[in-house]
């Protein structure tokens, strides 16, 4: 054991020796050729030319390479570094919670940081921030930054899709002649949204409300003049009144979900869901509505769960508005259809449900407008069905949420068949 | 990489400059949209401004594309590149006057104000074409031609919500003739959009082509059935 122990030290000493000589071997080299430059033009004895050549060799293996002070103020000054200035750049950047991208000289990105590639998809390393973000205000900043300004003013930048959000960003050389630059987003959607809602929520409400308003108001004219004393004409217009006021009740009911929803930032759901159960409760949920429009539900939903990631909440409201328009505006089908199935029979592939009713169907022009808000393609019979104009609008909303599509394919006299791609884990 | 830095250099710039130019034409694309809704003349005008730059930058990409071949001579990727900036910026240039006609349309419009149910439809049209521009220009400078897949189907989207809403105006025209001037002028407006889609599929084009030196399939589906649209009279 101590034998081994021996060897190893010897062979350490030595490969050390080895290590020192090749580093100084022009040196070394350059003190053999002199001494024996000086020898050959001299009569000194040989005997001393080889002494002083094995002593240099020897001196050159022997001495350290770094004096003893100076390897005394390294080892200060690693000590001093600290974790800071040992951390790399990458664990720095990943530790960041907003979006953050460094970019170099030529422009080309070197790093982005995860929530960065959430928010922008693809902006791998290697692509042109200047390509990437195109408004003009960021190509003037990318351009300020690189021709030298230090620190130009911050910009707002907006990116509309898939959802609307907001940054403001920043950008600042990162050191002295690291040659990087880095930009940070920092997210103001929340507060670009919560004013926008308000502007569009009064917006839509005033223009919304003032139908029924304007029929109620009417009535409580006539109520009060001509039909004064007549208690059938009363009853009947106190009917109606009841059937408004119920009305925009629901219309108020529908714009503050569908802004709740819009207000609410956007983040990747994380939570995941058995859609097969969710939408199994959704029937459940529902069945007393279908049974009042004498609507029987069909359903076909496999027995294993199908797990999705997605919001529950959410989810439930996009298949309880599918499935009331079915059993609403497809009663006279008496039959609605409800399925389940994998994309793909990859177990990691998304789910589509449909749902298919056998109503009057949707004619071919209304198709690609129903998910606009407000759009009906039948005023009256949305009325007479106490529909909002926002319930598919909800629904895609929702769904753009969930990078998920909706696909509706309908036949005039055969009924309509609304499916839902969710995308897979 | 080439020998010549400069070669480099020019090829960067005119990347960089087709990119700015998509830029100020998705801001066109915007602000037109927004001033036709929200009745804003002062945006309108800034728009039409707006125009003169994206011709500049057309103009300057011409130049020096024509400038790079001339002295470069060069061949395969980098011609295919060179080409290929020529025509995006081209394509870019009409997005930009149609924005133009746009802005000019809505100072018209705002003359008599129409339902709000008329501009959701334009505003839902135009959204479909912006996704489509930005989703291209994304590809532009990520390469990842693969995404492009979805270009052909929203081209057909965009095809299907314009005849939808030419069926729309006319039946507005017909209630009442005094909506006529306003309602045309919204129908060329939904035109131009639609033309702005095309013209974003055409830019998908040339990428692919630029990418991987084929054609993009040319399945393409036209669905743009507005041109047997009619309307009947009832007496």
């Amino acid at each position: 054991m101590s034998e081994t122990d021996t060897t190893e030290t010897t062979r350490s000493a030595l490969a050390l020796y080895a290590t020192r000589l090749s580093e100084a071997r022009w040196v070394v080299i350059a003190a053999i050729v002199s001494i024996l430059f000086v020898a050959a033009f001299s009569t000194v004895s040989w005997l001393y030319v080889a002494i002083s050549l094995v002593g240099v060799v020897t001196a050159a293996a022997a001495v350290p390479r770094r004096s003893r002070m100076r390897r005394r103020r390294e080892a200060r000054a690693h000590a001093m570094l600290g974790p800071l200035e040992r951390l790399s750049a990458e664990r720095l950047a990943a530790a960041v919670p907003d979006p953050l991208i460094l970019f170099d000289q030529t422009g080309r990105i070197v790093h982005v940081n995860q929530p960065a590639q959430a928010a922008f998809g693809s902006t791998s390393p290697g692509v042109d921030v200047q390509l990437r973000f195109r408004s003009p205000e960021m190509q003037e900043l990318v351009r300020a930054l690189l021709s030298g300004n230090d620190r130009p003013a911050g910009v707002d930048y907006a990116e509309r899709l898939p959802v609307e959000r907001h940054y403001r960003v920043s950008a600042s050389s990162v050191g002295a002649g690291s040659g990087l630059y880095v930009l940070v987003f920092k997210d103001q959607s929340e507060l670009r949204r919560v004013d926008r809602m308000r502007a569009d929520f009064i917006a839509n409400a005033s223009h919304e409300l003032r139908t029924p308003l304007a029929s109620i108001s009417g009535f409580i004219e006539t109520l009060r003049g001509p039909a004064r004393d007549d208690p059938g004409a009363r009853d009947r217009f106190l009917e109606i009144m009841n059937n408004q006021t119920a009305r925009m009740a629901r219309l108020i009911d529908d714009l503050l979900s569908l802004s709740r929803l819009e207000m609410k930032s956007f983040v990747n759901p994380e939570e995941r869901v058995d859609i097969c159960l969710l939408v199994g409760g959704v029937i459940d949920s529902l069945n007393q509505l279908a049974k009042d429009a004498g609507v029987e539900i069909v359903r076909a939903i496999p027995s294993e769960p199908i797990e999705v990631p997605g919001s529950r909440d959410e989810l439930i409201q996009v298949f309880e508005n599918l499935l009331e328009n079915a059993c609403k505006y497809g009663q006279s089908g008496g039959r609605v259809e409800i399925a389940v199935e994998r994309s793909d029979n990859d177990p990691k592939s998304g789910v589509d449900v449909t749902v298919r009713d056998f109503g009057p169907g949707i004619p071919d022009e209304h198709i690609p407008r129903v998910t606009e808000r407000f759009y009906r393609v039948d005023v009256e019979e949305s009325r007479t069905q106490k529909g909002t104009g926002l319930g598919l609008a909800i629904v895609k909303h929702i769904l753009s949420r969930h990078n998920a599509r909706l696909t509706i394919r309908s036949k005039v006299g055969e009924g309509a068949a609304f499916t839902v791609h969710l995308p897979g884990p | 990489m080439h020998i010549v830095s400069a070669y480099d250099e020019d090829l960067k710039f005119l990347a960089g400059r087709v990119a700015a130019m998509g830029g100020m034409a998705e801001r066109m694309i915007e602000n037109s949209i927004s001033a036709l809704v929200h009745n804003d003349a002062p945006m309108a005008q800034k728009v039409i401004a707006a125009d003169e730059q994206l011709d500049a930058a057309q103009r300057e990409i011409d130049e020096r594309a024509l400038a790079v071949i001339a002295r470069r001579q060069p061949l395969a990727d980098d011609l295919r590149e060179i080409i290929g900036s020529i025509r995006i910026s081209s394509d870019l240039e009409r997005v930009g006057d149609l924005g133009k006609n746009i802005a000019k349309r809505a100072i018209s419009v705002a003359m008599s104000r129409q339902p709000v149910k008329l501009f959701r439809g334009l505003q839902s049209l135009s959204e479909l074409a912006s996704a489509q521009l930005k989703d291209v220009l994304d590809v532009y400078a990520s390469r990842e031609v693969s995404r492009l897949g979805s270009v052909r189907d929203r081209d057909y989207e965009i095809d299907a919500v314009y005849t939808s809403l030419f069926r729309e105006l006319l039946t507005y025209m017909m209630e009442d003739p005094r909506n006529i001037t306003s309602c045309t002028h919204l129908l060329f407006c939904a035109k131009n959009i639609e033309r702005m889609g095309d013209h974003a599929t055409n830019i998908a084009e040339t990428i692919y082509y630029v990418v991987t030196a084929e054609q993009l399939p040319a399945e393409r589906p036209k669905q743009d059935r507005s041109h047997d649209v009619t309307v009947e009279v009832d007496d």
